[in-house]
């Protein structure tokens, strides 16, 4: 039961370095003050607007399309697809899954194409375009790399070297009730985990956090709102 | 010194194709430093102080801890590049770190290597890197080519705002005794005489005695410069250049007329005869309050029921979105009105009520484009709904001038490009970046000239119409195409004539 032990201590050690590190980066930020309005104009002149802006720009990324289309296309198609694919996981934490996380089983096949296909192209436009190399830095090869390896093996198993899916869900089913079940051992299925673990656990403290700062963002999230006594003019 | 010539714009219509990158092209422009009297009299180190480097870091941190966005900013960053090709600076120098991103990563690397676990562990893998006199001299070579003009926060899926990161910059060399000659000059000026131009109070009311004989001389009317007067409705803060700089004046004369026509009693303060306010270029807050709160005084003092700001661009960023947290509360001022208003909310609405009338063939001839100054555009608002900052000022200039023609979507709006020499850059000892830093806006308008005929270029800012009368000889126009946006007004409005 060693791999399992390490398997476990693997898991539990990641979600708790997202849990509390994420909830750390969040209070930081909630606390830091924000004295000046600093909105981007022409910006909403309310606090609901403004919420709706920075929802907008987390779903769609409506900045990204103004700047760049094949980039904001490249973008969608990586986190659409790892929407999915995070969707289709439920599956295998939550014992009984319910009729929406079964009805994304396939989609969730796609979204893994579709995550793996925005990779390549982010990597690709960092890689060949030489304003992009420029600026890029070794960690966001890094990161590109991780992920990529992370969809690779997860690709792998769904279409080739597949695994024992039961035996996994009884593993992480297990996890729940603190009873270490013996875990696959199929070399993917733990690449995946441990690679997608180290994901997990460093996201609070790199670049990934980005969709959370995003909400914190003062350009986005504040509105256009201080001017006081506006009604009539002349 | 003799004004540097820039290759000649390019000869297709449309913007010009994005430069390829190259390192260090722009290495070598610098603006002069401050002297020792001139960073005192803000409070800063007369000089670089022995252990910067320290003191640096340890301000850095004490911004993290008060600026919200600084901290969100320095994280958020994912290096998609979609920032890259949208800096007026990086489109007309080639310069890799005038990328806005590149910028960013300048004071980035320092964030990582002090604050965060992945720089101090990983080091230059994670982008980190200590402030050694290298990395200082960049800071203040590439923070001073930025003009806070935040075109590049339009773009960026995060929001990025490059110019919180070169305000934070700057602040931080301030606070080490590194400063700016022509910011911390200026500014010191405001304090001691009470405007960035030094026009002491005297010659200032000599000024305006010479404009209204020069506008009874010109229209026969009896149009009022007033200065100092208790009791008046209105107080009018404006850009000090608005007393003399040529197209500027102009525009001072045609708030001038708008008032004198709507019967509003309006007074210009000699306390508080600046509108711009150069603490924001220097990423200080308390500057920018000492500055603010001298309008403050000023309203109290003569007892106005309402401010009104002239044509200046950071400065109704400042007066729109900061005036209540600096100087607040202005419970004392007319609650009917918003506190304060810009100019060209008024005169659109007196134009939209009839108040006043304009007549466009006062300006016959005249085909005119407008460039959407940048803090106008994207941090500050005209009017109830968002985006008046547009529509308003093409209201007046389409009431003002027998034809109106926009420039290149992408150059107007909020995606306008900036003139060049916003951001305290207003300075001879950065012409050439000025005149490379103007080209995308040059280019867009050599389109409007070539294809639409256009006669002037109109701007709602001291600064950019400092900037532009400079560099629009560089790329072959006249400078005389430059005009005030209330110049259009003064010369087409109706005086005295019934408003009926
Ligand atoms: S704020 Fe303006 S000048 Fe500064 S980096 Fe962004 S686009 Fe360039
Ligand atoms: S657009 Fe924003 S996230 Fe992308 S590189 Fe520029 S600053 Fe970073
Ligand atoms: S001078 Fe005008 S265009 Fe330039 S930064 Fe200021 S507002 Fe923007």
């Amino acid at each position: 039961m060693a791999a399992e032990l390490a398997m476990a201590a693997i898991l539990v050690v990641a979600a708790s370095a997202l849990l509390v590190g994420l909830t750390l980066r969040i209070v930081l930020y909630a606390r830091t003050p924000a004295p000046l309005p600093l909105a981007t104009t022409p910006a909403p002149t309310g606090r609901v607007g403004a919420a709706l802006r920075v929802g907008r720009e987390i779903v769609l990324f409506p900045s990204l399309w103004g700047a760049d289309k094949p980039l904001w296309l490249a973008a969608m198609l990586f986190h659409l697809g790892l929407a999915l694919v995070l969707a289709r996981h439920l599956r295998y934490v939550i014992e009984i899954p319910p009729a929406w996380v079964v009805a994304l089983q396939g989609p969730g096949q796609l979204g893994g194409i579709l995550m793996m296909a925005g990779l390549v192209l982010l990597g690709l436009r960092r890689t060949l375009i030489r304003r992009v190399r420029k600026i890029s830095r070794p960690t966001d090869y890094g990161w590109l790399l991780l992920l990529l390896l992370i969809g690779g093996s997860g690709l792998a198993m769904t279409y080739r070297w597949h695994t024992d899916i039961i035996g996994l869900k009884a593993f992480l089913a297990g996890l729940w009730r603190l009873d270490l079940v013996p875990l696959p051992g199929d070399p993917a299925l733990i690449a995946h985990m441990v690679l997608a673990a180290a994901l997990i656990a460093l996201l609070p403290v790199s670049k990934l956090l980005h969709g959370f700062a995003l909400v914190f963002s003062p350009s986005r999230a504040s509105p256009d709102s201080t001017r006081l006594g506006e009604r009539r003019h002349g | 010194m003799a004004d540097f010539v820039p290759p000649p714009l390019w000869p297709e219509i449309g913007l010009e194709p994005v430069p390829s990158p190259e390192d260090g092209l722009m290495a070598a422009c610098r603006p002069f430093v401050a002297a020792p009297a001139h960073n005192q009299a803000l409070g800063f180190p007369g000089e670089l102080v022995e252990d910067w480097e320290t003191r640096a870091v340890a301000r850095l941190g004490e911004l993290l801890a008060g600026n919200r966005a600084l901290r969100v900013y320095l994280d958020a960053c994912v290096g998609c590049g979609a920032c890259a090709d949208k800096c007026h600076f990086f489109l007309g120098t080639g310069d890799a770190n005038n990328m806005p991103v590149a910028r960013q990563n300048l004071l980035r690397a320092v964030y990582c290597r002090h604050f965060t676990p992945a720089g101090r562990l990983l080091g230059p893998l994670a982008g980190a890197g200590r402030l050694d006199r290298a990395r200082l001299d960049s800071w203040y070579g590439y923070f001073h080519q930025c003009s806070q003009c935040r075109r590049c926060s339009v773009f960026c899926p995060m929001g990025i705002d490059t110019a919180e990161l070169s305000m934070a910059a700057r602040e931080i060399m301030n606070s080490i005794g590194l400063g700016q000659k022509y910011c911390n000059e200026i500014i010191g000026k405001v304090y001691a005489i009470g405007n960035n131009l030094g026009l002491p109070p005297p010659a200032l009311a000599d000024t305006l005695e010479g404009l209204e004989e020069d506008v009874r001389d010109e229209s026969g009317h009896d149009v009022r410069f007033p200065l100092d007067v208790r009791g008046a409705e209105v107080l009018l803060v404006t850009p000090s250049a608005d007393f003399f700089a040529e197209p500027h004046v102009d525009g001072l004369i045609g708030y001038a007329k708008v008032f004198h026509q709507a019967g509003l009693s309006w007074t210009l303060s000699s306390y508080a005869s600046e509108a711009a306010n150069f603490g924001l270029f220097i990423g200080s807050v308390e500057q920018m309050r000492k500055i603010a709160l001298r309008i403050r005084a000023a309203a109290l003092d003569l007892g106005v029921k309402r401010i009104v700001f002239g044509e200046c661009g950071h400065a109704w960023r400042v007066a729109h979105a900061f005036l209540e947290e600096l100087a607040g509360p202005f419970d004392f001022l007319d609650p009917r009105y918003p506190r304060p208003q810009h100019i060209a909310e008024i005169t659109a609405d007196l134009i939209r009520t009839g108040g006043i009338r304009l007549d466009p063939d006062a300006n016959a001839g005249m085909v005119v484009t407008l460039h959407d100054s940048c803090n106008v555009a994207r941090a500050s608002r005209m009017g109830d709904e968002p985006g008046g900052q547009f529509t308003l000022p093409r209201e007046i200039v389409r009431a003002a001038v027998p034809r109106f023609v926009e420039m290149h979507p992408d150059t107007t709006h909020d995606r306008t490009f900036c003139c060049g020499g916003g951001g305290g850059l207003l300075t001879d000892d950065l012409i050439e970046l000025r005149i490379k830093g103007a080209r995308p806006r040059m280019q867009a308008l050599k389109q409007v000239v070539e294809q639409d005929g256009v006669t002037h270029l109109c701007a709602l800012c001291a600064i950019c119409k400092s900037q532009f009368t400079k560099v629009l000889p560089a790329y072959g126009f006249d400078r005389e195409m430059m005009v005030s946006l209330h110049q259009l007004v003064g010369q087409a409005i109706r005086l005295g004539t019934s408003s009926l």
